[in-house]
């Protein structure tokens, strides 16, 4: 019972729950904004009834989804000081400023306009109401670029001095809080990433159309740009992948010699696709490598020194005093491959996609067809569970810190939250959070079915026309 | 006036902000089974605040945040002492945010019943919390010497806290009803209208309790702090609270009275009035403290809980360039919507 509710591994449980959950709707606000405000800007430079109904069908989606990314992000917000109140005291001089400047700065306009564009529909002028939709995109990319900066604190402290008299780090330099190296790097990583699952969306919506013949000459177009968006956007999220391991190898080498689970420091380190052995990576009885990738990758170039886990354990015992300074070699190893996988994967199905929808293609018998839609419908998901598998390992990687070298996760906790509390806590958003996703779901599979709206005759500025009604 | 002090005015800013505005979707919420006969004025009543809703509610996000930017110890001290009320605003908060979106997405009276019902919940509960965690802040908490609070939930649950939730309830249920009676029209205009008239005895009754209790309260706080009994800094003369408290009580009964003769813009805002100097009221009692503690350790002030110089510098900035842009675009928004919400607006339903 004692170690059931012990409220260090319980908050860490919720974090990582709520975190992740509020991640599914980060990706698809961020990345449907910028498919909605691309179809919306197609409808306005050409007039086509096509695109106007792409912008209402994706814009359906981005609501209803938009929505539970707002109350989860609130969650957390208030679970640092809730469950994390001495890490709260310890770095909020300098963690608490990126996340301020988020909310005054990004927030309040992405959830202003937002409510303009969705009730604004035959209201405002055209051109207004396009504006609204890439404010709230490019809003919602400002937002996440500061939390991301807040989140680079953690993974790679800059910009701070540390206040002994009063025990927390206090900030020096904002603007280097805003270029931490990390932050640069993982900024586009995510975007791109959100971008390839909204695009992967907008593939599997317009497949579930096309395999059944139907609203085939909205859907086609829809395709083409899914298709090609996630191929491009992979390319983008491959070159900030690397721009940031290569950051993460400066800032924490640990977390990345757990990710190939490279215990001795090589030079010219090979990189294993696959490896069976002991759950923590120590002994390995058989795996398929190739040579010098890791070195490439780490350091770029092909003979370069990638330090081990062993030496490095040993650096930082000297130099933060005795203690474990591993994290989980199986979960770093296995997250870091799933996420590059997985995003690879969904890539090479696009570029397969454009292959079998060129122009200049035969049509598919039924039976090919058939498994070629399903494989798109199907496979919409597997950049969002990258992204999250990359959150789990980049956070997880960072362990036993909370923020690297200055804050252990054990002395992070609220002390004067019960264990029972965490526990209701968890509880409560477990099932609330499970009973919604069901919901949530549903709502946007039944949307997605239903297709592209009908666009009715638009009486502009007719008396009722004043206010879209929606709700 | 040192920075820190003017944080504690932006703090205070953004909270009055909130309760402000999304006090009228929490009254609006609560008002949703008072003011419609069908589903028809429900939508009616719900659009009313459909295109605001969700920047309204921006604003604690923002308070919040900034809590934290500019007092790490007030921040991490009160969301962790006041635990389970923030747990409970937070599912109340997630259930009617996602209540609006998913209300009008099937056309099944019973799926829209459901959703009805946990707005209504979703818009008491932070209401009547918020109110009991205000109270509790400005009356002190039970703290140890590094600043954690020590306080149970029942603790929190005192008359005084009770009250307060009491009145924000209140207060909050006759803005939202002003704020139909402005912005709906039709039945549900003159039922919103009439909720006003039949809510102002029990909510002038409580407002004028509680505040009276605070200005009294605090009285004897000062006492306590001044013989060091407790962890609290002395404040601002009492009588700068009582006029504040004085303010909110006249501008309740003023927005009651402009209500009774129909003029409804006018009452919305001397409601709004009502609303902030209740607040301002709070954070009065409250300065210079930020969170006073009950026993003899452990009181946060202005003082011991801010942020750092160079931060709290670069955050004004941010705050005086962003802040006058947010009240901007924020304002053309209502502008934008302005008009009414009728019956004669809401599509049929087709028969499913």
């Amino acid at each position: 019972m004692e170690e059931f509710f012990d409220p260090l591994s319980l908050a860490r449980w919720q974090f990582g729950l709520t975190t992740l959950y509020h991640f599914i709707f980060v990706p698809l606000t961020i990345g449907m904004a910028l498919m909605a405000a691309i179809m919306q800007t197609a409808w306005y430079r050409t007039g086509k009834d096509t695109y106007l109904r792409l912008t209402r069908l994706f814009g359906k989606i981005f609501l209803i989804n938009f929505a539970m990314g707002v109350v989860t992000g609130i969650v957390q917000e208030f679970q640092f000081g809730m469950n994390w109140s001495e890490y709260s005291r310890f770095v909020g001089d300098v963690f608490g400023a990126p996340l301020a400047i988020e909310g005054l700065a990004a927030f309040f306009f992405e959830a202003t306009f937002i409510g303009l564009w969705i009730f604004g529909w035959n209201k405002l002028p055209r051109l207004a109401h396009l504006a609204c939709i890439w404010v709230v995109f490019i809003a919602s990319t400002l937002s996440a670029y500061f939390i991301l900066a807040a989140n680079a604190f953690m993974q790679n402290p800059l910009g701070y001095t540390m206040n002994t008299e009063r025990g927390r780090a206090e900030l020096t330099s904002l603007w280097e809080v805003l270029t931490n190296p990390v932050v640069i790097a993982a900024f586009p990583h995510t975007i791109f990433a959100a971008i390839m699952f909204a695009a992967t969306v907008m593939i599997a919506v317009s497949a579930y159309h096309l395999r059944r013949k139907q609203h085939v000459e909205t859907m086609r177009p829809a395709l083409k740009t899914g298709l090609w968006t996630n191929v491009l956007a992979f390319i983008g999220v491959a070159v900030s992948g690397d721009q940031l391991s290569l950051a993460m190898v400066d800032a924490q080498p640990m977390k990345m010699a757990a990710a190939e689970g490279l215990y001795e420091t090589t030079n010219s380190a090979s990189f294993s696709i696959f490896t069976l052995g002991t759950p923590d990576g120590a002994s390995e009885l058989f795996s398929i490598r190739i040579p010098y990738l890791l070195s490439l990758l780490s350091t770029h170039t092909l003979d370069g020194e990638v330090e081990g886990i062993n030496d490095l354990q040993a650096q930082y015992v000297t130099q933060f005093g005795p203690g474990d300074y591993t994290p989980i070699i199986w979960i770093t190893y296995w997250s870091f491959r799933w996420m590059i996988g997985l995003g690879a994967v969904s890539a090479l199905i696009s570029m397969i996609g454009l292959w079998m929808t060129r122009k200049k293609a035969a049509e598919m018998p039924e039976r090919r067809a058939n498994i070629f839609w399903r494989t798109l419908i199907w496979s919409a998901p597997l950049p969002l569970v990258a992204s999250l598998v990359g959150w789990v390992f980049t956070e997880m990687g960072r362990q036993p810190w909370i923020v690297f070298g200055l804050m252990r996760t054990e002395a992070a906790v609220s002390p004067n939250v019960a264990g029972w509390q965490v526990a209701l806590s968890l509880a409560a958003f477990t099932l609330i959070y499970g009973i919604l996703a069901v919901v949530e779901f549903k709502l946007i599979l039944k949307a997605a079915k239903e297709g592209p709206p009908e666009i009715e005759a638009s009486g502009e500025d007719s008396d009722d026309s004043h206010l879209a009604i929606v709700y | 006036m040192d920075i820190a002090q003017i944080w504690f005015i932006l703090v205070a800013f953004f909270f009055v902000g909130y309760f402000i505005l999304d006090g009228f979707d929490f009254g609006v919420g609560m008002a949703l089974p008072l003011v419609s006969r069908d589903n028809t004025d429900r939508r009616v009543t719900i659009n009313t605040i459909g295109p605001v809703w969700d920047l309204n509610e921006t604003w604690v996000i923002v308070a919040g945040a900034v809590l934290f930017a500019a007092f790490p110890e007030w921040y991490a001290s009160l969301f962790s002492g006041f635990y389970l009320p923030l747990l409970l605003i937070l599912l109340a908060l997630i259930i009617r945010g996602v209540s609006f979106e998913y209300r009008h997405q099937r056309k099944h009276p019973e799926w829209a019943a459901r959703f009805d019902w946990m707005i209504i919940i979703g818009s008491y509960a932070p209401a009547f919390l918020w109110g009991v965690a205000f109270a509790n802040i400005v009356r002190g908490v039970a703290m140890d010497e590094h600043h954690n609070v020590t306080a149970n939930l029942f603790e929190l649950l005192n008359p005084y806290g009770l009250l307060g939730g009491l009145t924000l309830v209140l207060l909050c249920l006759v803005h939202g009803a002003i704020f139909l009676s402005l912005k709906a029209d039709g039945e549900v205009r003159s039922r919103a209208r009439s909720l006003v008239l039949k809510a102002a005895t029990p909510t002038v009754l409580a407002a004028a309790t509680f505040l009276i209790w605070t200005v009294w309260m605090r009285i004897g706080l000062d006492d306590a702090a001044a013989a060091g009994d407790i962890s609290r800094a002395v404040g601002v003369p009492v009588t700068w609270v009582a006029v504040s408290a004085a303010v909110a009580a006249l501008a309740l009964l003023v927005a009651v009275l402009l209500t009774y003769r129909g003029l409804e813009g006018t009452a919305f805002t001397a409601m709004a009035v009502t609303i902030g100097a209740a607040i301002i009221t709070l954070f009065l009692a409250l300065y210079p403290n930020v969170l006073p503690s009950s026993t003899a350790v452990g009181g946060l002030t202005i003082e011991n809980a801010s942020s750092s110089e160079y931060t709290l510098e670069v955050m004004l900035w941010v705050a005086l360039i962003m802040t006058p842009l947010v009240i901007g675009y924020q304002g053309w928004t209502y502008w934008v919507f302005r008009k009414r919400v009728s019956r004669s607006q809401i599509p049929a339903e087709a028969a499913h």
